[in-house]
């Protein structure tokens, strides 16, 4: 738990940087409507300055934890606590923590200015100084020239900087961030996915970000927390959580996946729909998972351990890579070799696939 | 040849635009000039003239009315009219203020229900006015009578003296109209809840508002034209009332609808009965331009009112 190192930021804000909250949640359980599920017992720890990310597809409970944590929704059981302190009772204007809604929710009656001076406001300080930090928050996030403009004078990507500066300025213990780039085009998200980056390592704040965009969240997060269905399926850096999936939720839903069930023989060996797979790590029962850059596809006639022959049913050609559907024994696998310049094969081919066995994961289900 | 073709499409054109207009607001028009223009001007000239022998109004011009309206009558001056214009006004403000106290909250909850129970709520709302007004206000006048079981519990708290009911006063009067317009507060209210962004209430108490600032900086900007569509609704319409001051007020109760109605009627004075209703509707004016200004303030600076 370092104290952010004094950046250059702050030094020209002739503040100290905050020391930064950890997050604590223990069995938080929240139901609607007495029988959906949005929330089933999450365990959670999240580290003072770290970029941690919610990810899961619609439903599976993930904004429902983001307004718990705001105080803008109540758990029915379980509790919170924010940097040691318990505020699980504590309602949402009294606690440290600010939001950046996915459809900004900025104040559509007030100029640019007095959206982001609305915390300090509420707080009581007084305009002078309230102006004096909204001009150099809006420096500080690049809408220096906007402050006057009304919000429906902006474009989208200003309304997303205007809403950030809004929260940011209150210097919250924790900052949240609900899908804040979902309503970008892929251009301008990509662009201030990094500078979002760039302002949290240099705040050193703890943000904590909800998003269903696997890539997004393996781009921008220091871990990752996979929820489904209400529970959470995982929690890890995003290598980790790509690399090596708990489950196949975790599997199917980080990319491209071959799950096959296989048993072991006895032998440290593992017999599966594709054939008997040696040197396995773990070679565990149930199923494993092959991810499909993991695997090479290499001319026919090609013998050996853990090459197999297959035929290609079908080439996807994407420039940088080229995906293959490949029958291989009683399986159909999905590959995908990167472009260094070898020969493509055409539907139809015969191949031999081959298997590294440093990349087999076993999954618990 | 063709400039004499163009020439014969344009005419066709310009005709074709004149009987557009002529179809969709002519009816209109010829109405509104019929029954409010011409009877509008004929009420301001009435306004003007003296009071003949038999009611009828007469020549020459004159301000007699304006000066009667004011008090000064044979037996020199009275206030009376003056309180009448004066309870119009308190009478309308607080059954007004207290529409808007119950309305709210009403319409913010009928809008998070399930959608098909909104539906049955808003029925509940609406299903009184069904029912011809003066028939409701006799029901008012039973319940607030004298031994009635509210005029009773009334009297033991020592609000009234025993044995009187709580009608005729100008607490009748108010509960009348407060029951009668709260429909009219209520509907555009909910139809403005309805398109709330919850998000920007959410975002104002995330950003450290107590909840009386949550309602005034997120709620009341959102909710602000269906406010302010209910105050014209429900305002403008009691000012004028004639039924409930009559019915629940008595002779202390009564309103400008009232006053005018007894110059035409009993009182047989056509020139006085025109100028109170002349100062009704310059009345009426003044409170919308004040309703204006007052939205313009809260809504800052976007026009929420007509």
């Amino acid at each position: 738990m370092d104290a952010p190192a004094p950046d250059t930021t702050s030094e020209r804000r002739g503040r100290a940087a905050r020391e930064a909250s950890s997050i604590e949640l223990r069995g938080v359980r929240k139901t609607f409507g007495g029988s959906v599920v949005a929330l089933d017992h999450v365990d959670l720890e999240i580290r003072a300055g770290e970029f941690f990310t919610l990810l899961g597809p619609s439903g599976c409970g993930k904004t429902t934890l983001l307004r718990i944590l705001a105080g803008l929704e109540q758990p029915d059981g379980g509790e919170l606590e924010i940097g040691g302190r318990d505020i699980t009772g504590t309602a949402a204007h009294r606690r440290s923590v600010n939001t950046v809604f996915q459809s900004y929710a900025l104040f559509p009656h007030l100029s640019v200015r007095d959206n982001i001076a609305f915390g300090l406001r509420m707080r009581g300080i007084d305009r002078a100084e309230c102006n004096r930090r909204v001009d150099e928050m809006a420096e500080f996030i690049k809408i220096g020239q906007l402050t006057e403009r009304r919000i429906e004078q902006l474009s989208g990507g200003q309304q997303q900087r205007v809403a950030l500066a809004r929260a940011l300025i209150n210097e919250p213990d924790v900052l949240l961030l609900d899908e804040p780039l979902s309503a970008l085009d892929a251009g301008l998200r990509g662009e201030l996915q990094v500078e979002l980056l760039q302002t949290q390592k240099r705040l050193g704040m703890t943000f904590v970000f909800v998003t269903h965009d696997q890539k997004e969240a393996m781009v921008m997060s220091d871990r990752i927390a996979v929820l489904n269905e209400g529970r959470i399926q995982q929690v890890d850096s995003p290598d980790a959580v790509y690399e090596r999936p708990r489950n196949r939720f975790v599997a199917r839903f980080m990319g491209h996946t071959n799950l096959f069930a296989c048993e072991p023989d006895g032998e440290g060996r593992l017999r599966t729909g594709l054939g008997t797979l040696s040197g396995c790590r773990e070679p565990g029962g149930g199923c494993i998972l092959v991810r499909p850059e993991t695997l090479d596809l290499q001319p026919a006639g090609r013998e050996g351990e853990n090459r197999f022959p297959a035929r290609v049913v079908e080439r996807l050609y994407r420039g940088a890579f080229a995906e293959y559907q490949v029958e291989c024994g009683d399986e159909r696998v999905t590959v995908i070799a990167s472009n260094r310049g070898q020969a493509l094969f055409r539907s139809g081919d015969e191949a031999t696939l081959a298997v590294d066995p440093d990349n087999l994961v076993s999954l618990e289900d | 040849m063709s400039e004499r073709v163009a020439q014969g499409f344009s005419i066709r054109r310009e005709w074709g635009r004149t009987t557009h207009l002529l179809g969709t607001i002519g009816p209109g028009v010829i109405w509104i000039v019929l029954f409010l223009v011409l009877p509008s001007l004929y009420l301001i000239s009435v306004a003007f003239m003296t009071n003949g022998p038999y009611g009828l109004p007469q020549m020459p011009l004159t301000l007699q009315s304006f000066r009667e309206l004011a008090g000064f009558g044979f037996l020199g001056w009275s206030p009376g009219n003056l309180y009448t214009l004066l309870r119009s006004f308190w009478q309308t403000l607080i059954a007004t203020g207290l529409v808007i106290l119950i309305a709210y909250p009403l319409a913010y909850y009928i809008s998070t229900q399930p959608s098909n129970r909104r539906a049955l709520m808003l029925l509940i709302v609406v299903v009184p006015s069904w029912t011809n007004q003066v028939i409701r206000t006799f029901g008012w006048m039973n319940l607030m009578a004298p031994d009635t079981p509210l005029s009773d519990t009334a009297a033991v708290f020592g609000l009234i003296p025993p044995q009187l009911g709580l009608f005729p006063s100008s607490f009748a009067v108010i509960v009348g109209l407060v029951y009668n317009f709260l429909p009219f507060m209520v509907l555009p209210l909910y139809a403005a809840f309805e398109k709330m962004d919850h998000d920007i209430v959410a975002a104002a108490n995330d950003l450290y508002a107590t909840p009386v600032r949550v309602f005034r900086h997120a709620v009341l900007p959102q909710t602000l034209p269906g406010l302010m569509a209910g105050t014209v609704l429900v305002s403008i319409p009691a000012f004028g009332m004639y039924v409930i001051p009559e019915l629940l007020g008595g002779g202390k109760s009564m309103m400008l609808g009232n006053l005018v109605a007894r110059q035409f009627a009993e009182a047989s004075n056509w020139p006085l009965g025109a100028a109170a209703a002349l100062i009704m509707i310059l009345a009426t004016l003044g409170g919308l331009l004040i309703l204006r200004r007052i939205g313009r303030k809260l809504g800052g600076g976007k026009e929420v009112v007509l």
